[in-house]
């Protein structure tokens, strides 16, 4: 019965929204709009049960003396710290929760970004090697998309390096794209079925994949 | 003195401590100094996106959704500043929506000093409705009716008595929408907002996300896109507002000729000292 339940509600749930998308009956259009409310609800709850994970899996790292254990001590302080000060204070403008996160978060996570310019600049030093064809083709696309986003390259004359990578990302770095993109829409399609159909049960805990 | 050969041998096992002091030097040189490099050619997808804002009648909402965090405002924010001045500076409404938890502070950051330059007041001619869990529901629920899905806004004034939400119902009574996007919120409103309600839809992401965005312009179910720091820079060339969009691009210019010589120097130094040979065996 574990099983059966969500997989039914599953079903039933997916069957609606397939039926009422092509009903245009006011019944349908209704039910349509209120489950909207119940997944925003549902939505509310899975991030209160994000949190419980955070939690646990935090706590057991403190408990069981993990390597870099302290800093899950920093992440239930910061969570605790900000929790606090958005209840007691509210979250709005000018208030002590905006002023942590103008002030702490905010020059924190920009930080953690910014450090990618220096690891990129090193492995492209290291790494970015012209030893086939291909690489030899992909680090002279590079070269030219990286002269094209900046205004520096206007100053050549010889060689229109913006209009070079525009070109290069509207047509072969769009095709490229529009055939992933394809790829993962037919995969999303074939997923949603297997779920509709009760054929794929990862998502219901348990590790497995779907049964054939 | 070293020969030649060993010179360009020891170019591969140059200190990476060194090659960050480089850059990190290159890039604040910039900053400091407020040197600006003049902007260059303006792509067209940005200026597509300034001129359907210039086409709007006045008092025509506008809907930016903030789905970035911080660590994406040095490339993101600078749009949102620009795109703020340009709508409220014609007197259209904006109306702040996010799809991610830290999108709230975003909008307020954004569009709060430039409220303030303009003279505009909350909730008569802008409105931060903020975050609300749902994703894709939220953005379809939206399209049938705003007010439901947001019953209040940020600071839980009641939308059905705010000024600036006056006469908007759905999509249909929203001039354009504009993704600010660190995550791939702009699929979730191409499917679910422009698709079916056929809005007009435009999207600012950073430099790493944009070539995920070009099969969109060109099926049309985009009509702008700002690309990277280097879209935020023509947007604030547009609206005439020098920001930090204009002036990372010369941080930016810098650093990527110096990670060009890199790999030069890089690929010299594989070359001459034979390893592509011992490799190739």
């Amino acid at each position: 019965m574990r099983l059966q339940i969500p997989i039914a509600i599953g079903f039933l749930a997916g069957f609606f929204m397939l039926v009422q998308f092509f009903v245009p009956h006011q019944f349908f259009q209704q039910s349509y709009l209120e489950l909207f409310d119940w997944v925003k609800i549902i939505g509310a709850f899975a991030l209160v049960l994000g949190l419980g994970s955070l939690f646990r899996t935090h706590i057991d790292k403190i408990r069981n003396r993990r390597p870099d254990h302290i800093y899950s001590f920093v992440t239930l302080i910061s969570f605790a710290v900000m929790f606090v000060f958005g209840i007691v204070y509210g979250v709005k403008p000018h208030t002590s929760f905006d002023w942590l996160f103008k002030n702490v978060q905010t020059p924190l996570e920009a930080t953690v970004f910014s450090l990618l310019a220096f690891f990129m600049a090193s492995a492209a030093y290291r790494t970015f090697r012209a030893r086939s064809v291909e690489a030899t083709l992909l680090l002279t696309v590079a070269v030219i998309v990286m002269l094209g986003r900046v205004p520096i390259s206007d100053y050549v004359s010889f060689v229109d390096f913006h209009e070079a990578s525009e070109w290069i990302m509207s047509v072969p770095g769009m095709a490229a794209k529009r055939g992933i993109l394809l790829g993962v829409a037919l995969g999303v399609v074939a997923t949603a079925l297997r779920i509709l159909l009760g054929i794929e049960r990862s998502h219901l805990g348990g590790g497995g994949g779907g049964s054939s | 003195m070293l020969p030649p050969m060993a010179m360009w041998e020891k170019l591969l096992y140059f200190d990476r401590r060194i090659i960050f002091l480089i850059i990190a030097v290159a890039v604040l040189v910039p900053f400091l100094t407020g040197w600006m490099l003049p902007q260059g050619k303006i792509t067209a997808t940005t200026q597509h996106l300034f001129d359907a804002i210039e086409a709007l009648p006045p008092r025509t909402p506008v809907m930016i959704s903030f789905d970035y965090s911080p660590s994406s405002m040095p490339e993101i924010q600078p749009m949102a500043l620009a795109l703020a001045h340009h709508i409220l500076s014609r007197n259209l409404r904006l109306v702040a929506v996010t799809l991610v938890v830290t999108g709230p502070q975003m909008a307020d950051a954004a569009i709060m000093p430039v409220a303030e330059k303009l003279g505009k007041q909350e909730g008569v001619d802008w409105v931060n409705l903020g975050f609300k869990t749902g994703g894709a529901v939220l953005v379809t629920q939206m399209g049938e009716d705003i007010k439901r899905a947001y019953p209040a806004d940020a600071r839980g004034n009641s939308t059905q008595n705010l000024p600036v939400m006056a006469g908007v119902h759905n999509y249909d009574d929203i001039g354009l929408i504009i993704d600010l996007a660190s995550s791939a919120a702009p699929g979730t409103w191409i499917v679910y907002a422009h698709d079916p309600y056929d809005i007009k839809l435009a999207a600012g992401v950073t430099g790493v996300m944009a070539a995920d965005y070009y099969p969109f312009l060109q099926t049309g179910q985009m009509m702008g896109l700002l690309n990277g720091l280097k879209g935020a820079a023509e947007y604030e060339y547009l609206v005439g507002q020098t920001g930090f969009g204009l002036l990372g691009m010369s941080a930016q210019s810098v650093a990527h000729l110096l990670i060009i010589l890199f790999v030069i120097l890089g690929n010299i130094g594989y070359f001459t000292s034979g390893r592509h040979r011992r490799q190739q065996r």
